[in-house]
Protein backbone atom coordinates (compact mmCIF):
# COMPACT_ATOMS: atom_id res chain seq x y z
CA UNK A 1 0.00 0.00 0.00
CA UNK A 2 2.06 2.67 -1.31
CA UNK A 3 -0.60 5.39 0.47
CA UNK A 4 1.37 4.62 3.92
CA UNK A 5 4.17 6.62 2.86
CA UNK A 6 1.45 9.47 3.50
CA UNK A 7 2.15 11.30 6.74
CA UNK A 8 -1.04 11.85 7.37
CA UNK A 9 -2.17 8.53 6.38
CA UNK A 10 0.44 7.12 9.37
CA UNK A 11 -0.87 9.83 11.56
CA UNK A 12 -4.97 8.51 10.58
CA UNK A 13 -3.50 4.68 11.77
CA UNK A 14 -2.56 6.06 14.91
CA UNK A 15 -5.37 8.00 15.36
CA UNK A 16 -7.47 4.21 14.05
CA UNK A 17 -5.80 2.60 17.40
CA UNK A 18 -6.10 5.17 20.23
CA UNK A 19 -9.79 5.35 19.09
CA UNK A 20 -9.99 1.69 19.04
CA UNK A 21 -8.30 1.43 22.79
CA UNK A 22 -10.47 4.04 24.38
CA UNK A 23 -13.57 3.23 22.56
CA UNK A 24 -13.28 -0.05 23.32
CA UNK A 25 -12.70 0.14 27.18
CA UNK A 26 -15.17 2.95 27.29
CA UNK A 27 -17.94 1.63 25.45
CA UNK A 28 -17.81 -2.04 27.32
CA UNK A 29 -18.52 0.38 30.38
CA UNK A 30 -21.66 2.36 29.01
CA UNK A 31 -23.02 -0.70 27.03
CA UNK A 32 -23.09 -2.77 30.56
CA UNK A 33 -24.52 0.31 32.46
CA UNK A 34 -26.96 1.12 29.88
CA UNK A 35 -25.85 4.96 29.69
CA UNK A 36 -25.92 4.64 25.86
CA UNK A 37 -28.52 7.59 25.77
CA UNK A 38 -26.60 9.74 28.23
CA UNK A 39 -23.32 9.60 26.29
CA UNK A 40 -25.55 10.49 22.78
CA UNK A 41 -26.20 13.50 25.36
CA UNK A 42 -22.94 14.54 26.54
CA UNK A 43 -21.69 13.89 22.44
CA UNK A 44 -23.50 16.29 21.35
CA UNK A 45 -23.66 18.70 23.95
CA UNK A 46 -19.79 18.83 23.09
CA UNK A 47 -20.65 20.77 19.87
CA UNK A 48 -21.31 23.86 21.73
CA UNK A 49 -17.39 23.38 22.66
CA UNK A 50 -16.18 22.96 19.41
CA UNK A 51 -17.75 26.19 17.82
CA UNK A 52 -17.28 28.47 20.89
CA UNK A 53 -13.33 26.93 20.11
CA UNK A 54 -13.68 27.28 16.72
CA UNK A 55 -15.12 31.13 17.36
CA UNK A 56 -12.40 32.41 19.30
CA UNK A 57 -10.13 30.51 17.20
CA UNK A 58 -8.72 27.66 19.78
CA UNK A 59 -8.29 24.09 19.20
CA UNK A 60 -12.06 22.77 18.92
CA UNK A 61 -10.45 19.82 20.82
CA UNK A 62 -10.34 21.40 24.03
CA UNK A 63 -13.46 23.13 23.66
CA UNK A 64 -15.03 19.92 23.40
CA UNK A 65 -13.08 18.49 26.28
CA UNK A 66 -14.92 21.28 28.38
CA UNK A 67 -18.28 20.84 27.20
CA UNK A 68 -17.93 17.46 27.59
CA UNK A 69 -17.25 17.66 30.99
CA UNK A 70 -19.58 20.20 31.92
CA UNK A 71 -22.59 18.80 29.96
CA UNK A 72 -21.34 15.51 31.91
CA UNK A 73 -21.83 16.79 35.32
CA UNK A 74 -24.90 19.37 34.29
CA UNK A 75 -26.74 16.14 33.35
CA UNK A 76 -25.97 14.31 37.09
CA UNK A 77 -26.95 17.49 38.90
CA UNK A 78 -30.08 18.61 36.53
CA UNK A 79 -31.58 14.90 37.65
CA UNK A 80 -30.43 15.31 41.05
CA UNK A 81 -30.83 18.59 42.25
CA UNK A 82 -33.06 20.40 40.22
CA UNK A 83 -35.65 17.40 40.20
CA UNK A 84 -35.64 16.64 36.35
CA UNK A 85 -35.74 13.84 34.98
CA UNK A 86 -32.23 12.40 33.95
CA UNK A 87 -33.55 11.61 30.74
CA UNK A 88 -35.06 14.98 30.16
CA UNK A 89 -32.01 16.31 31.72
CA UNK A 90 -30.00 14.66 28.94
CA UNK A 91 -32.52 15.82 26.40
CA UNK A 92 -32.18 19.50 27.29
CA UNK A 93 -28.44 19.85 27.26
CA UNK A 94 -28.03 17.46 24.32
CA UNK A 95 -29.90 20.47 22.42
CA UNK A 96 -28.98 22.94 24.15
CA UNK A 97 -24.81 21.94 23.19
CA UNK A 98 -25.81 21.99 19.82
CA UNK A 99 -28.00 25.26 19.33
CA UNK A 100 -24.40 26.85 20.89
CA UNK A 101 -22.39 25.25 18.65
CA UNK A 102 -24.61 26.52 15.43
CA UNK A 103 -24.99 30.32 16.68
CA UNK A 104 -21.06 29.89 16.90
CA UNK A 105 -19.92 28.81 14.31
CA UNK A 106 -22.53 30.74 12.10
CA UNK A 107 -20.89 33.91 13.95
CA UNK A 108 -17.44 33.12 12.89
CA UNK A 109 -16.28 35.11 9.57
CA UNK A 110 -15.80 33.07 6.61
CA UNK A 111 -16.81 29.55 5.32
CA UNK A 112 -17.51 26.80 8.05
CA UNK A 113 -15.54 24.04 6.38
CA UNK A 114 -14.78 22.89 9.72
CA UNK A 115 -18.31 22.30 10.37
CA UNK A 116 -18.56 18.76 8.75
CA UNK A 117 -15.53 17.77 9.72
CA UNK A 118 -16.84 17.60 13.12
CA UNK A 119 -20.13 16.24 12.52
CA UNK A 120 -18.85 13.82 10.12
CA UNK A 121 -15.43 13.08 11.82
CA UNK A 122 -12.30 13.94 9.74
CA UNK A 123 -9.52 11.13 10.55
CA UNK A 124 -7.22 12.23 7.43
CA UNK A 125 -6.54 15.98 8.79
CA UNK A 126 -5.59 14.63 12.50
CA UNK A 127 -2.72 16.76 13.47
CA UNK A 128 0.64 15.69 15.84
CA UNK A 129 -1.03 17.89 18.73
CA UNK A 130 -4.10 15.62 18.48
CA UNK A 131 -2.33 12.83 18.26
CA UNK A 132 -0.45 13.89 21.59
CA UNK A 133 -4.15 14.45 23.39
CA UNK A 134 -5.46 11.35 22.18
CA UNK A 135 -2.39 9.55 23.51
CA UNK A 136 -2.70 11.15 27.12
CA UNK A 137 -6.13 10.46 27.43
CA UNK A 138 -6.07 6.76 26.77
CA UNK A 139 -2.80 6.29 28.52
CA UNK A 140 -4.28 7.98 31.40
CA UNK A 141 -7.63 5.58 30.71
CA UNK A 142 -5.96 2.32 30.08
CA UNK A 143 -4.17 2.89 33.88
CA UNK A 144 -7.33 3.64 35.76
CA UNK A 145 -8.81 0.78 34.35
CA UNK A 146 -5.68 -1.35 35.34
CA UNK A 147 -5.94 -0.33 38.56
CA UNK A 148 -9.21 -0.07 39.67
CA UNK A 149 -10.47 -2.74 37.13
CA UNK A 150 -12.50 -4.90 40.13
CA UNK A 151 -14.00 -1.74 41.67
CA UNK A 152 -15.60 -0.40 38.38
CA UNK A 153 -16.60 -3.68 37.13
CA UNK A 154 -18.68 -4.24 41.02
CA UNK A 155 -20.12 -0.80 41.03
CA UNK A 156 -21.19 -1.15 37.84
CA UNK A 157 -22.81 -4.35 37.89
CA UNK A 158 -24.08 -3.48 41.78
CA UNK A 159 -23.50 -0.13 42.69
CA UNK A 160 -25.98 -0.19 46.01
CA UNK A 161 -23.57 -3.63 46.97
CA UNK A 162 -20.76 -1.88 46.70
CA UNK A 163 -21.97 1.34 48.94
CA UNK A 164 -22.64 -1.19 51.59
CA UNK A 165 -18.85 -2.27 51.52
CA UNK A 166 -17.89 1.29 52.15
CA UNK A 167 -16.60 1.72 48.71
CA UNK A 168 -16.44 5.66 47.51
CA UNK A 169 -18.93 5.18 44.69
CA UNK A 170 -19.91 8.87 43.80
CA UNK A 171 -16.20 9.56 43.71
CA UNK A 172 -15.54 6.67 41.24
CA UNK A 173 -19.15 7.90 39.49
CA UNK A 174 -17.41 11.08 38.43
CA UNK A 175 -14.05 9.59 37.70
CA UNK A 176 -16.03 7.31 35.12
CA UNK A 177 -18.52 9.63 33.90
CA UNK A 178 -14.75 12.37 33.42
CA UNK A 179 -13.60 9.19 31.26
CA UNK A 180 -16.88 9.14 29.12
CA UNK A 181 -16.23 12.62 28.30
CA UNK A 182 -13.13 12.42 27.33
CA UNK A 183 -13.10 9.15 25.24
CA UNK A 184 -16.03 10.88 23.24
CA UNK A 185 -14.22 13.94 22.27
CA UNK A 186 -11.76 11.76 21.07
CA UNK A 187 -13.82 9.32 19.26
CA UNK A 188 -15.87 12.78 17.41
CA UNK A 189 -12.18 13.59 16.16
CA UNK A 190 -12.56 10.79 13.83
CA UNK A 191 -15.83 9.62 13.20
CA UNK A 192 -17.52 12.82 14.17
CA UNK A 193 -20.61 13.95 16.50
CA UNK A 194 -22.94 12.06 14.62
CA UNK A 195 -21.55 8.96 14.63
CA UNK A 196 -19.26 8.69 17.42
CA UNK A 197 -21.86 6.31 19.39
CA UNK A 198 -21.53 3.61 17.15
CA UNK A 199 -17.66 3.82 18.06
CA UNK A 200 -19.24 2.83 21.61
CA UNK A 201 -21.94 0.12 20.78
CA UNK A 202 -21.00 -1.72 17.64
CA UNK A 203 -17.52 -3.27 18.44
CA UNK A 204 -19.00 -4.48 22.05
CA UNK A 205 -21.93 -5.78 19.92
CA UNK A 206 -19.56 -7.74 18.15
CA UNK A 207 -17.56 -8.54 21.50
CA UNK A 208 -21.16 -9.99 22.68
CA UNK A 209 -21.28 -12.36 19.74
CA UNK A 210 -17.77 -14.42 21.99
CA UNK A 211 -18.18 -13.50 25.32
CA UNK A 212 -19.89 -12.37 28.11
CA UNK A 213 -17.17 -11.41 30.66
CA UNK A 214 -16.48 -7.68 31.20
CA UNK A 215 -13.05 -7.53 30.99
CA UNK A 216 -13.02 -10.12 27.37
CA UNK A 217 -15.51 -7.98 26.36
CA UNK A 218 -12.77 -4.67 26.73
CA UNK A 219 -10.35 -6.64 24.67
CA UNK A 220 -12.54 -8.44 22.03
CA UNK A 221 -14.10 -4.60 21.20
CA UNK A 222 -10.53 -3.37 21.15
CA UNK A 223 -9.91 -5.51 18.07
CA UNK A 224 -12.69 -5.42 16.59
CA UNK A 225 -12.52 -1.73 16.63
CA UNK A 226 -9.11 -1.36 15.48
CA UNK A 227 -10.09 -3.56 12.45
CA UNK A 228 -13.18 -1.75 10.97
CA UNK A 229 -11.08 1.44 11.81
CA UNK A 230 -8.40 0.25 9.13
CA UNK A 231 -10.64 -1.03 7.00
CA UNK A 232 -12.69 1.58 6.80
CA UNK A 233 -10.38 4.00 6.20
CA UNK A 234 -8.64 1.96 3.63
CA UNK A 235 -11.87 1.30 1.85
CA UNK A 236 -12.73 5.01 2.33
CA UNK A 237 -9.51 6.07 0.51
CA UNK A 238 -9.58 3.86 -2.50
CA UNK A 239 -13.18 4.27 -3.41
CA UNK A 240 -13.25 8.08 -2.67
CA UNK A 241 -16.11 8.29 0.06
CA UNK A 242 -16.01 9.71 4.06
CA UNK A 243 -13.81 8.03 6.22
CA UNK A 244 -16.26 8.13 9.20
CA UNK A 245 -19.22 6.80 7.45
CA UNK A 246 -17.00 3.89 5.89
CA UNK A 247 -15.51 2.61 9.41
CA UNK A 248 -18.82 2.29 10.78
CA UNK A 249 -20.56 0.80 7.90
CA UNK A 250 -17.42 -1.72 7.82
CA UNK A 251 -18.10 -2.54 11.54
CA UNK A 252 -21.94 -2.57 11.01
CA UNK A 253 -20.63 -5.53 8.13
CA UNK A 254 -18.44 -7.52 10.67
CA UNK A 255 -21.38 -7.37 12.74
CA UNK A 256 -23.81 -8.71 10.08
CA UNK A 257 -20.83 -11.32 9.06
CA UNK A 258 -20.06 -12.85 12.34
CA UNK A 259 -23.57 -12.68 13.15
CA UNK A 260 -25.02 -14.89 10.40
CA UNK A 261 -22.03 -17.03 10.43
CA UNK A 262 -22.80 -17.91 14.33
CA UNK A 263 -26.50 -18.72 13.13
CA UNK A 264 -25.17 -21.16 10.10
CA UNK A 265 -22.77 -22.65 12.33
CA UNK A 266 -24.83 -22.74 15.03
CA UNK A 267 -21.71 -24.40 17.08
CA UNK A 268 -19.14 -21.73 18.34
CA UNK A 269 -20.74 -21.27 21.61
CA UNK A 270 -20.37 -17.66 23.77
CA UNK A 271 -18.74 -18.45 27.15
CA UNK B 1 -24.62 -11.22 75.28
CA UNK B 2 -22.00 -8.85 72.89
CA UNK B 3 -24.05 -6.19 71.08
CA UNK B 4 -23.65 -6.10 67.26
CA UNK B 5 -25.33 -2.80 66.37
CA UNK B 6 -27.90 -0.22 68.29
CA UNK B 7 -30.05 1.84 66.79
CA UNK B 8 -31.82 4.80 69.13
CA UNK B 9 -35.00 6.46 67.92
CA UNK B 10 -34.65 6.54 64.38
CA UNK B 11 -36.96 8.00 62.27
CA UNK B 12 -36.54 7.31 58.76
CA UNK B 13 -38.36 8.19 54.99
CA UNK B 14 -37.22 9.91 51.42
CA UNK B 15 -37.93 13.09 51.25
CA UNK B 16 -41.13 14.32 52.79
CA UNK B 17 -42.32 10.71 53.53
CA UNK B 18 -41.52 9.54 57.02
CA UNK B 19 -41.60 5.65 56.92
CA UNK B 20 -41.17 4.78 60.46
CA UNK B 21 -40.73 7.12 63.67
CA UNK B 22 -38.52 6.65 66.77
CA UNK B 23 -37.66 2.61 66.71
CA UNK B 24 -35.21 1.74 68.59
CA UNK B 25 -33.24 -1.71 68.20
CA UNK B 26 -30.45 -3.87 69.30
CA UNK B 27 -29.15 -6.74 67.54
CA UNK B 28 -27.10 -9.29 69.90
CA UNK B 29 -24.21 -11.58 68.51
CA UNK B 30 -25.34 -14.80 67.75
CA UNK B 31 -29.48 -13.59 67.02
CA UNK B 32 -31.42 -15.02 63.97
CA UNK B 33 -33.95 -11.96 63.67
CA UNK B 34 -36.84 -12.50 61.46
CA UNK B 35 -38.40 -8.95 60.00
CA UNK B 36 -41.64 -9.10 59.19
CA UNK B 37 -44.83 -6.52 58.53
CA UNK B 38 -47.15 -5.63 55.42
CA UNK B 39 -45.73 -4.05 52.81
CA UNK B 40 -44.69 -0.31 52.68
CA UNK B 41 -44.34 -0.86 56.67
CA UNK B 42 -40.72 -0.25 56.78
CA UNK B 43 -39.00 -3.77 56.33
CA UNK B 44 -36.76 -2.57 53.55
CA UNK B 45 -36.18 1.23 54.63
CA UNK B 46 -35.31 -0.45 58.06
CA UNK B 47 -32.24 -2.64 55.64
CA UNK B 48 -31.39 0.39 53.97
CA UNK B 49 -30.62 2.43 57.59
CA UNK B 50 -28.97 -0.89 58.87
CA UNK B 51 -26.56 -1.01 55.84
CA UNK B 52 -25.80 2.76 55.70
CA UNK B 53 -27.70 3.10 52.38
CA UNK B 54 -30.22 5.43 53.71
CA UNK B 55 -29.38 8.31 56.32
CA UNK B 56 -32.00 8.97 59.39
CA UNK B 57 -34.07 11.94 59.61
CA UNK B 58 -33.79 11.57 63.20
CA UNK B 59 -31.74 9.14 65.96
CA UNK B 60 -28.35 7.26 65.81
CA UNK B 61 -26.86 4.13 65.27
CA UNK B 62 -23.93 2.91 67.30
CA UNK B 63 -22.23 0.02 65.17
CA UNK B 64 -19.65 -2.66 67.51
CA UNK B 65 -18.97 -4.24 64.22
CA UNK B 66 -15.32 -5.20 63.23
CA UNK B 67 -16.83 -6.24 59.65
CA UNK B 68 -18.72 -5.02 56.59
CA UNK B 69 -22.03 -6.47 56.98
CA UNK B 70 -23.13 -9.45 54.49
CA UNK B 71 -26.04 -8.56 52.14
CA UNK B 72 -28.18 -10.16 50.30
CA UNK B 73 -30.09 -7.50 48.04
CA UNK B 74 -33.85 -8.70 46.56
CA UNK B 75 -33.03 -10.06 43.22
CA UNK B 76 -35.09 -8.04 41.08
CA UNK B 77 -32.71 -4.73 41.05
CA UNK B 78 -29.56 -6.87 38.91
CA UNK B 79 -29.54 -6.46 35.66
CA UNK B 80 -29.61 -10.06 33.98
CA UNK B 81 -27.65 -9.06 31.18
CA UNK B 82 -24.71 -7.84 32.78
CA UNK B 83 -21.37 -9.33 31.54
CA UNK B 84 -20.53 -10.79 34.36
CA UNK B 85 -19.69 -14.59 35.59
CA UNK B 86 -20.79 -16.13 38.56
CA UNK B 87 -17.36 -16.30 39.64
CA UNK B 88 -17.03 -12.87 39.90
CA UNK B 89 -20.32 -12.18 41.36
CA UNK B 90 -18.75 -13.87 43.88
CA UNK B 91 -15.69 -12.67 44.59
CA UNK B 92 -17.03 -9.17 44.40
CA UNK B 93 -17.98 -9.39 48.06
CA UNK B 94 -13.86 -8.91 48.60
CA UNK B 95 -13.72 -5.91 48.29
CA UNK B 96 -13.88 -3.24 50.62
CA UNK B 97 -12.48 0.44 51.29
CA UNK B 98 -9.36 -0.58 52.99
CA UNK B 99 -8.40 -3.75 50.38
CA UNK B 100 -9.16 -0.82 47.49
CA UNK B 101 -6.10 -1.58 45.66
CA UNK B 102 -5.68 -5.34 46.70
CA UNK B 103 -5.33 -7.61 43.73
CA UNK B 104 -7.09 -11.30 44.38
CA UNK B 105 -4.74 -13.99 44.69
CA UNK B 106 -4.72 -18.09 45.38
CA UNK B 107 -6.01 -17.53 48.48
CA UNK B 108 -8.91 -15.38 47.18
CA UNK B 109 -9.61 -17.81 44.59
CA UNK B 110 -9.26 -20.85 46.68
CA UNK B 111 -12.09 -19.11 49.25
CA UNK B 112 -14.12 -18.14 46.39
CA UNK B 113 -14.28 -21.76 45.15
CA UNK B 114 -15.04 -23.49 48.65
CA UNK B 115 -17.86 -21.19 48.74
CA UNK B 116 -18.96 -21.29 44.91
CA UNK B 117 -19.19 -25.47 46.31
CA UNK B 118 -21.63 -24.87 49.47
CA UNK B 119 -23.40 -22.80 47.27
CA UNK B 120 -23.73 -25.96 44.84
CA UNK B 121 -22.78 -23.37 41.75
CA UNK B 122 -19.06 -24.12 41.17
CA UNK B 123 -20.10 -25.91 37.70
CA UNK B 124 -21.62 -22.52 37.11
CA UNK B 125 -19.01 -20.47 37.73
CA UNK B 126 -17.55 -19.45 34.31
CA UNK B 127 -21.39 -19.05 33.38
CA UNK B 128 -22.69 -15.19 33.27
CA UNK B 129 -25.61 -13.74 34.72
CA UNK B 130 -27.87 -14.25 32.05
CA UNK B 131 -27.60 -18.16 31.73
CA UNK B 132 -28.22 -19.00 34.83
CA UNK B 133 -31.71 -19.52 36.57
CA UNK B 134 -33.24 -17.06 39.64
CA UNK B 135 -32.53 -19.95 41.57
CA UNK B 136 -28.81 -19.99 40.77
CA UNK B 137 -28.25 -16.52 40.90
CA UNK B 138 -29.73 -15.66 44.57
CA UNK B 139 -27.08 -18.64 45.55
CA UNK B 140 -23.91 -16.51 43.60
CA UNK B 141 -25.25 -13.37 45.63
CA UNK B 142 -25.89 -15.60 48.76
CA UNK B 143 -22.24 -16.96 48.51
CA UNK B 144 -21.15 -13.29 47.80
CA UNK B 145 -22.81 -12.06 51.19
CA UNK B 146 -20.92 -14.63 52.72
CA UNK B 147 -17.74 -14.95 51.16
CA UNK B 148 -16.16 -11.81 53.10
CA UNK B 149 -16.92 -13.89 56.62
CA UNK B 150 -18.79 -10.92 57.84
CA UNK B 151 -20.47 -11.03 61.46
CA UNK B 152 -23.85 -9.52 60.69
CA UNK B 153 -25.70 -11.26 57.58
CA UNK B 154 -28.67 -8.91 56.29
CA UNK B 155 -31.07 -11.02 53.77
CA UNK B 156 -34.08 -8.81 51.76
CA UNK B 157 -36.81 -11.44 50.92
CA UNK B 158 -34.57 -14.35 50.32
CA UNK B 159 -37.45 -16.57 49.23
CA UNK B 160 -38.75 -15.04 46.39
CA UNK B 161 -37.89 -15.88 42.92
CA UNK B 162 -36.55 -19.21 44.27
CA UNK B 163 -37.89 -22.31 44.09
CA UNK B 164 -39.40 -23.67 46.95
CA UNK B 165 -36.67 -26.52 47.02
CA UNK B 166 -34.22 -24.00 47.39
CA UNK B 167 -35.82 -21.77 49.39
CA UNK B 168 -35.84 -24.50 52.14
CA UNK B 169 -32.36 -25.42 51.41
CA UNK B 170 -31.58 -21.83 52.35
CA UNK B 171 -33.31 -21.42 55.49
CA UNK B 172 -31.18 -24.76 56.21
CA UNK B 173 -27.94 -23.37 55.59
CA UNK B 174 -28.82 -20.00 57.40
CA UNK B 175 -29.84 -21.69 60.19
CA UNK B 176 -25.70 -23.63 59.77
CA UNK B 177 -24.13 -20.31 59.66
CA UNK B 178 -26.09 -19.09 62.48
CA UNK B 179 -23.68 -20.87 64.67
CA UNK B 180 -21.00 -18.41 63.70
CA UNK B 181 -22.87 -15.38 61.94
CA UNK B 182 -25.54 -12.96 63.23
CA UNK B 183 -28.73 -12.91 60.77
CA UNK B 184 -30.94 -10.75 59.94
CA UNK B 185 -33.68 -11.51 57.45
CA UNK B 186 -36.67 -9.86 55.65
CA UNK B 187 -39.59 -11.73 54.38
CA UNK B 188 -43.13 -11.10 53.84
CA UNK B 189 -43.92 -15.26 54.33
CA UNK B 190 -43.88 -15.43 58.28
CA UNK B 191 -45.18 -18.88 57.96
CA UNK B 192 -41.94 -19.89 56.58
CA UNK B 193 -39.64 -18.29 58.02
CA UNK B 194 -40.63 -19.02 61.96
CA UNK B 195 -39.68 -22.57 62.36
CA UNK B 196 -36.20 -20.91 61.54
CA UNK B 197 -35.75 -17.39 63.17
CA UNK B 198 -35.21 -17.02 66.79
CA UNK B 199 -36.92 -14.18 67.35
CA UNK B 200 -39.21 -11.60 65.45
CA UNK B 201 -39.34 -8.10 64.81
CA UNK B 202 -42.42 -6.52 63.51
CA UNK B 203 -42.35 -3.00 61.68
CA UNK B 204 -45.51 -1.37 60.50
CA UNK B 205 -44.71 2.32 60.98
CA UNK B 206 -43.68 1.04 64.47
CA UNK B 207 -41.64 -1.51 65.73
CA UNK B 208 -41.54 -4.59 67.74
CA UNK B 209 -39.21 -6.67 68.89
CA UNK B 210 -40.25 -10.14 70.27
CA UNK B 211 -37.64 -12.12 71.66
CA UNK B 212 -39.16 -15.57 70.58
CA UNK B 213 -40.53 -17.01 67.40
CA UNK B 214 -43.70 -17.35 68.99
CA UNK B 215 -46.61 -14.55 68.33
CA UNK B 216 -49.85 -14.35 70.57
CA UNK B 217 -53.06 -13.27 69.06
CA UNK B 218 -52.98 -10.76 71.76
CA UNK B 219 -49.39 -9.56 70.76
CA UNK B 220 -50.46 -8.97 67.88
CA UNK B 221 -53.58 -7.23 67.75
CA UNK B 222 -51.52 -4.89 70.39
CA UNK B 223 -48.72 -5.11 67.84
CA UNK B 224 -51.10 -3.62 65.36
CA UNK B 225 -49.37 -5.87 62.93
CA UNK B 226 -51.62 -7.17 60.06
CA UNK B 227 -50.04 -10.84 59.30
CA UNK B 228 -50.99 -14.53 59.82
CA UNK B 229 -50.38 -15.85 63.84
CA UNK B 230 -47.88 -17.97 64.32
CA UNK B 231 -47.21 -20.70 66.72
CA UNK B 232 -45.34 -23.71 67.24
CA UNK B 233 -45.38 -27.64 68.15
CA UNK B 234 -42.36 -29.23 69.44
CA UNK B 235 -41.21 -30.49 66.07
CA UNK B 236 -39.66 -28.09 63.84
CA UNK B 237 -42.82 -27.03 61.91
CA UNK B 238 -45.46 -23.86 61.71
CA UNK B 239 -48.76 -24.33 62.58
CA UNK B 240 -51.05 -20.93 61.32
CA UNK B 241 -54.65 -20.35 62.51
CA UNK B 242 -56.14 -17.66 60.74
CA UNK B 243 -56.06 -13.90 62.02
CA UNK B 244 -58.96 -12.90 64.39
CA UNK B 245 -60.46 -9.68 62.38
Amino acid sequence: MDVLQYQFYQYALWAALLVSLSCGIIGTYITARRMVFLSGGITHASFGGIGLAYFLGMNPMVGAIIFALLSAFGIEVLSKKADIRQDSAIGILWTIGMAIGIVFIFLTPGYASNLMSFLFGSILTVSLQDLLLMGLITFTLFLIFLILFKQILFIAFDEEYASTHKIRVKLLNYLMISLVSLTIVIGIRVVGVIMVISMLTIPQAIAGLFTNRFGKMILWSILFAFIGSVIGLYVSYAVNIPSGATIILTLAAIYLIIKLLKLSLGTFQTK
Amino acid sequence: MATLLELEHITAGYGEEIIFRDVSLVVEKGAFIGVIGPNGGGKTTLVKIILGLLKPIQGSIRSYLETEIGYLPQNNPIDRKFPITVREVVMSGLISKDKFFVRFDREHRKKAESIMERMGILHLRNKSVGMISGGQLQRALLGRAIISDPHLLVLDEPGTFVDNRFEKDLYELLVELNNTVTIMMVSHDVGTISAYVKSIVCINRNLHYHRSNIITPEQLAQYNCPIQLITHGDVPHTVLSSHKD
